[in-house]
């Protein structure tokens, strides 16, 4: 079976080269990691700090090794941008060597040994974060509450000096829902839960990263597709379970503002290389990934489950291609199966 | 002629069954997670193998072709049941956390695929070195991933030694990093798979060293003095 080998982006003129693409991905981020610092400190910034570095230099480490040319490879950014998503998408109080170890799972592991950019079948940021999270589970569980922001200097000793974080830790709005789904009176008293719109704090984090991917969209780095597909898969598979049971299950307004839904759907699904790329094909995957994070979410054994869902779904993306491969022109639809 | 040391090279490296013929990769996987776990297994397949090389080998003349594959199982699973049994009675603890694996060795591709490979095809001698090289080849590779799991998941080499060796192996274990809060991801499945991955890439890249270096060494050689000299000078 022939797969398709057309990857996005679909351009021409003079930026049109990888580097230039991967920077316009990292600026989109600014929004939502300013967002981020507001709520909870400078623990994302710090994590940015060493992840770039981190990730350039386990970058060019294996390019050498593998005999390719290091500055032609570096020049396209790639390394960075997967830095970049795996430190907003850890938690801010998270010590120093977790975001290294993820760094080298994602570009050594995830990337470099399938052949680097353009062959890795998986999204190298998300495995970074699911080899972390399987791993060191108490680390990568203990977020910020929202508005109880550590100095600069305390968030610098804890990424440092892994200095006892607990005083500013707390519940998720994803953690809170998961403890306490069924139990109406516990619901009703989680301030948490209760923010303007949805989850507090985390509403802003979202807006600011759905703010982010609307610039993507604009400047046409990414097709409306995949986000689409995700949020309205999301939404759509939420909104039944929440008029049946509303407390058991959580609104799909809630579900679209919570944890990184709109990171997920604008900066992680997207992913070109490991996506699918037929235009059916790319809502058929985002809609699957949005229906597999509120599953997770629902009955699963994590609060947040962008990373899996994405996951699952890049391993789902050469079929999905292969069943929605669009008709070229001058030729009739190709019956799938059927013998040439 | 048999040539025994081609057999023991086979096994141990050339045609190693974890890393060339990749067999046997469900018990590799799955208790590869320490040093004991892969030991205990490892040396159960080995006897194993070098049993149901030597019964193969003995019958060969006697089981008609049509019928070999069904004789060489029930064969490899009475092996498979004496060694259960022998490890319920003398390492009970081991035979608890090695659990369904060993039964399941019967499903080992590279028992039965040695028996019928080597084993119906040659004298008993070089079956029996055949089934233990095969099997040294297997364990070897087990070791050094359970060494790896147990290292980068635990910070520990050797640790429960005793449930293999008795209590004299109790303070065998090695603590490589003090306070090690553990790589959880080295323990589980997926780190079986990256680790295995790496030591069969690791094989391939020494093979193409060792390749090169031969390929050199041949270049080297002078031409001439490949020819018999009869008169005068070779230009």
């Amino acid at each position: 079976m022939s797969l398709i080998t057309v990857t996005s982006p679909h351009t021409t003129g003079q930026r049109n080269h990888t580097g230039a693409f991967m920077r316009q991905v990292i600026y989109a981020t600014i929004p939502g990691v300013a967002v981020l610092t507001w709520l909870f400190g400078w623990g994302t910034v710090f994590n940015l700090i060493i992840a770039v570095p981190a990730a350039v230099i386990a970058e060019a480490a294996v390019l050498k090794a593998r005999g390719r040319d290091v500055r032609f490879a570096l020049s396209d950014w790639s390394a960075a941008l997967t830095a970049v998503l795996l430190a907003i998408a850890i938690p801010p109080t998270s010590p120093w060597w977790l975001i290294v170890i993820g760094i080298v799972a994602a570009i050594v592991v995830a990337k470099q040994l399938y052949g680097g950019l353009g062959m890795n079948p998986f999204n190298p940021a998300m495995v970074g974060y699911v080899v972390l999270l399987i791993s060191f589970p108490l680390e990568m569980t203990r977020w910020i509450a929202p508005h109880e922001a550590p100095s600069w200097f305390d968030s610098f000793r804890m990424v440092l000096a892994s200095a006892n974080v607990d005083a500013f830790t707390g519940a998720t709005p994803l953690d809170s829902l998961r403890t306490w789904a069924g139990n109406a009176e516990q619901l009703a008293n989680q301030p948490i839960l209760h923010g303007t719109f949805a989850g507090a704090g985390w509403e802003w984090v979202n807006l600011a990263f759905l703010l982010g991917g609307l610039y993507l969209l604009a400047r046409k780095i990414i097709s409306w597709h995949i986000p689409v597909g995700m949020l309205v898969g999301m939404a759509l598979i939420a909104l039944p379970f929440w008029l049946v049971d509303d407390v058991r299950y959580a609104s799909p307004l809630f579900h679209l503002f919570s944890g990184a839904a709109m990171f997920g759907a604008f900066f992680i699904a997207t992913d070109p290389v490991s996506a699918a790329t037929s235009r059916y094909g790319r809502l058929i995957y985002g809609a699957l990934i949005g229906v597999l994070v509120w599953v997770i979410r629902s009955h699963g054994g994590y609060p947040d489950a962008v990373a899996f869902a994405v996951l699952l779904m890049n391993m789902a993306a050469p079929t999905i291609d292969y069943y929605t491969q669009p008709r070229s022109y001058g030729h009739r639809k190709a019956k799938r199966g059927a013998s040439r | 002629m048999t040539d025994y040391k081609k057999i023991s090279m086979d096994g141990l490296w050339n045609n190693n069954p974890a890393t060339v013929q990749i067999l046997g990769l469900c018990p590799l996987l799955a208790v590869s997670g320490s040093v004991v776990n892969a030991m205990g297994l490892g040396l159960a397949t080995m006897l194993v193998l070098a049993g149901s090389n030597f019964a193969v080998s003995l019958i060969r003349h006697f089981v008609t072709p049509a019928v070999r594959l069904p004789a060489f199982v029930m064969i490899i699973a009475a092996l498979v049941t004496v060694i259960e049994m022998l490890m319920q009675a003398l390492t009970f603890e081991l035979y608890e956390i090695l659990g369904i694996f060993i039964p399941l060795i019967v499903t080992n591709c590279a028992v039965l695929g040695r028996a019928d490979a080597f084993a119906s095809k040659n004298a008993p001698l070089p079956a029996v070195l055949d089934g233990l090289m095969m099997g040294a080849g297997f364990l070897f590779v087990l070791l050094l991933l359970g060494a790896m799991r147990e290292a980068l998941g635990q910070g520990t080499l050797f640790s429960n030694m005793q449930l293999l060796f008795g209590p004299m192996a109790a303070n065998w274990q090695i603590t490589l990093i003090p306070d090690y809060r553990g790589f959880l991801l080295a323990i589980l499945p997926p780190g079986a798979f990256i680790g295995l991955g790496l030591i069969i890439a690791g094989k391939n890249v020494i093979d193409k060293r060792l390749k090169d270096a031969a390929k050199r060494r041949e270049a080297a050689e002078p031409k001439t003095s490949r020819r018999v000299r009869t008169t005068g000078t070779v230009a």
